[in-house]
């Protein structure tokens, strides 16, 4: 039994799966943050997954492309969670069916 | 990578990281959902560490299970009276079809196609080469990174700010 | 380096482990075995040094402080007191552990069993001697930092799980102490890593070895953050301010009891030393000292610095008042902060100008630690007294946090603070 390219991206694609689910069917709007999170290492883990295996002239690539996605995704959750504590302050609630002044 | 230490590593990563994913959905207390979020985060490290990634892999717990999990966590604490019991909200049906269908669409992609699988095995040490990497070929993302996060913080200390600064 | 390399050569403890090794590895065990094994031996051989530790050191830190305080100490329960850590273990252990109906079962639960981690954990990179290290990691140094980050999230938990608005509030003053000390301790540690070249703990000894010199004497400014940052990421006075009794009713503490307590004050023992180890490897030459490994054990060397690094913590605790919340960030933000920016900046030219010069290195670093010396002792006292950054804020206005958090952690909002 070996662990080949296949099973990481699996791996990946179910985490992508989950993280999507949680994104747009959590009502807390920090859960949907959750999601995105979630979808984040998926494609971090495919990155990487991709340049441990996969034929490249720099295989390195894939791992600082995900030293970027993890800080991109750092500054993200910050300006994400501050969004949430000022909406909390205005409308007294973060859930997302409730935030809904922009509808038709 | 057929030696038995990381096949057990990996299955045994996998479960912890999946199912903690998957109860991260199934929970019915958003705390608990966060500690399975942070679970989730370190199986993933573990995971890099069995692509033999080490430097991704410390960087994934120091960022992720160390700083963005607390700033998960400030702002459930800041919003007391939001609803803390995870629950779905009315599309949860389609979102389900949606992120199976998703899921099975690049599963069959991995799957399919036809990698170019290179022989080399795993890397010696990845850190130096990030570093090299960074500095020669990649210079401008990571000033333009570290220009984002300059302004990331700015703003995220802008936007929380109370009505009324502190007198100095 | 050592002549004899048998298995009785106590010098190199590894002797004893590699010829077990080699003695599972005849018998024709499964490929797996041995390296099996070689964990576990590693993760007793940690777990044995700490625990014999902290049972030593809390006899010896009550009796120390003590004296610094001018009265005796424990002296009864053994001849001189020696057997005061079994007493307080056995009075830990049959005190009822209770659990409060409100508080999150399952986080109470299980923060005492993961708060021992981080201490335990930052010991797997650190070399005890020559080639006696659990991991070798070439991310060692960044593996401790990450280690250490894992505390804020823990102590977070800690003081949620408790249902109880002070544990809440005295957890996230610790959380705003830890991350912020957390960045001056990543400086600190960049500068020592940058003279180096390399992540790896055991090149850092290494080359503390090879140049005959300690990293202690080439950055001053470095290791005394270092050391300061490391006494607030393990909440000792002078910077206890999340747990000391006469502060919020010992913050993220107040609920455990019985030998959930006794778990909390065992991974405050562990934390310390793996602080004080890491200051010890990476500042004060780890198990060398300048060819004296030849006859004494390295470890012993290694153990020696590791005790005297602590005593150092210990003595501040004796003598040095309680800061108050707001000087020590402060202190960290307006002084440790830029000082250590300055650091890295100094540091790194030095480095350049070596590397670029091609320099002969007995030149060099006497030329680069007086200067380091000179610029560190001039910028504390320019920095602290003529800029005055050291002054707090002053009167703030009101009560910012506990209006923004109230006082709900589950159940009905409650009218007012």
């Amino acid at each position: 039994m070996s662990v080949e390219l296949e099973h990481y991206l699996v791996v990946g694609a179910i985490l992508f799966a989950t993280g999507l689910y949680v994104a747009l069917a959590k009502r807390n709007f920090v859960g949907v943050l959750m999601g995105i999170e979630l979808m984040f290492n998926a494609v971090n883990l495919t990155f990487v997954a991709f340049s441990r295996f996969v034929e490249s002239a720099a295989p390195l690539s894939g791992h600082v492309f995900v030293v970027f996605v993890i800080t991109v995704a750092a500054a993200e959750a910050a300006i994400a969670l501050a969004v949430a504590v000022l909406l909390y302050r205005t409308r007294d609630t973060i859930d997302v069916d409730r935030i809904d002044l922009l509808k038709w | 990578m057929d030696d038995a230490g990381t096949v057990t590593a990996f299955w045994i990563l996998t479960v912890i990281t999946v199912g903690s994913a998957l109860m991260v959905v199934a929970v019915r207390n958003l705390i608990h959902a966060v500690v399975f979020l942070i679970l989730s985060f370190l199986g993933i490290a573990g995971l890099y560490v069995t692509l033999s990634a080490d430097f991704v892999a410390v960087t994934q717990v120091l960022i992720y299970a160390g700083a963005v999990s607390v700033l998960i966590l400030f702002a459930i604490m800041l919003t007391p009276r939001a609803g803390r019991d995870n629950t779905e909200t009315f599309l949860r049906l389609p979102a389900l079809l949606l992120a199976i269908l998703v899921g099975f669409t690049i599963g069959f992609v991995a799957l399919d196609a036809d990698w170019a699988i290179a022989d080399r095995g795993s890397f010696e040490e990845t850190a130096s080469a990030i570093g090299e990497a960074l500095l020669s070929k990649y210079v401008l993302p990571f000033e333009i990174a570290s220009v984002l996060l300059l302004v990331a913080m700015l703003g995220a200390i802008l936007l929380v700010r109370p009505e009324g600064a502190v007198e100095e | 380096m050592p002549i004899l390399a048998h298995w009785w050569d106590l010098r190199n403890l590894g002797n004893a482990a590699s010829a077990l090794l080699d003695r599972i590895e005849a018998w024709g065990a499964p490929a797996w075995i041995p390296y099996v094994v070689a964990g576990v031996i590693g993760i007793v051989g940690c777990l044995t040094f700490l625990l014999l530790s902290q049972l030593s050191f809390i006899w010896i830190e009550r009796r120390l402080v003590a004296r610094m305080q001018n009265r005796i100490g424990p002296n009864r329960v053994g001849p001189q007191g020696l057997l005061q850590p079994i007493a307080d273990t056995l009075k830990l252990f049959l005190k009822e552990a209770i659990t409060k109906r409100s508080a999150d079962r399952t986080l109470f639960w299980l923060v005492p069993i993961v708060i021992l981690s981080p201490g335990l954990v930052a010991f797997a990179v650190i070399p005890f001697g020559d080639g006696m290290v659990l991991a070798k990691l070439n991310v060692g140094v960044l593996f401790l930092i990450a280690v250490a980050s894992l505390n804020t999230l823990i102590v977070f938990m800690a003081g949620w799980s408790s249902n109880n608005k002070y544990a809440l509030l005295g957890a996230m003053r610790t959380v705003a102490m830890l991350i912020s000390y957390e960045l001056v301790q990543v400086l600190a540690l960049l500068s020592a890593v940058l003279f180096v070249s390399s992540m790896n703990v055991s090149d850092v000894v290494g080359w503390q070895s090879h140049f005959h010199t300690w990293l202690l004497f080439l950055l001053p400014l470095a290791a005394v953050a270092y050391i300061f940052a490391g006494a607030v990421e393990i909440n000792r006075t002078p910077v206890d301010i999340a747990e000391a009794e006469s502060e919020i009713v010992a913050g993220y503490h107040i609920e455990y009891s019985g030998i959930k307590f006794g778990f909390l004050y065992t991974a405050e023992y562990f934390a310390g030393f793996a602080v004080a180890a890491v200051m010890a490897s990476l500042f004060l030459g780890g198990w060398t000292a300048w060819g004296l490994e030849e006859w004494v054990p390295g470890w012993l060397i290694f153990v020696t610095k590791v005790y005297m690094v602590f005593f150092i913590y210990i003595w501040s605790r004796g003598t040095l008042p309680r800061l108050r919340i707001d000087q020590l960030m402060a202190f960290a933000w307006k002084f440790l902060l830029p000082l250590s920016l300055l650091n890295v900046l100094l540091v790194g030219g030095e480095v350049l100008v070596w590397q670029e010069g091609g320099y002969e290195a007995e030149v060099v670093l006497p030329i680069f630690a007086v200067v380091n010396w000179a610029v560190a002792g001039a910028l504390v006292i320019v920095w602290g007294s003529v800029l005055g950054h050291l002054r707090p804020e002053r009167r703030p206005r009101r009560a910012l946090l506990t209006k923004e958090v109230g006082v709900i952690v589950y159940g009905q909002p409650e009218p007012g603070v």
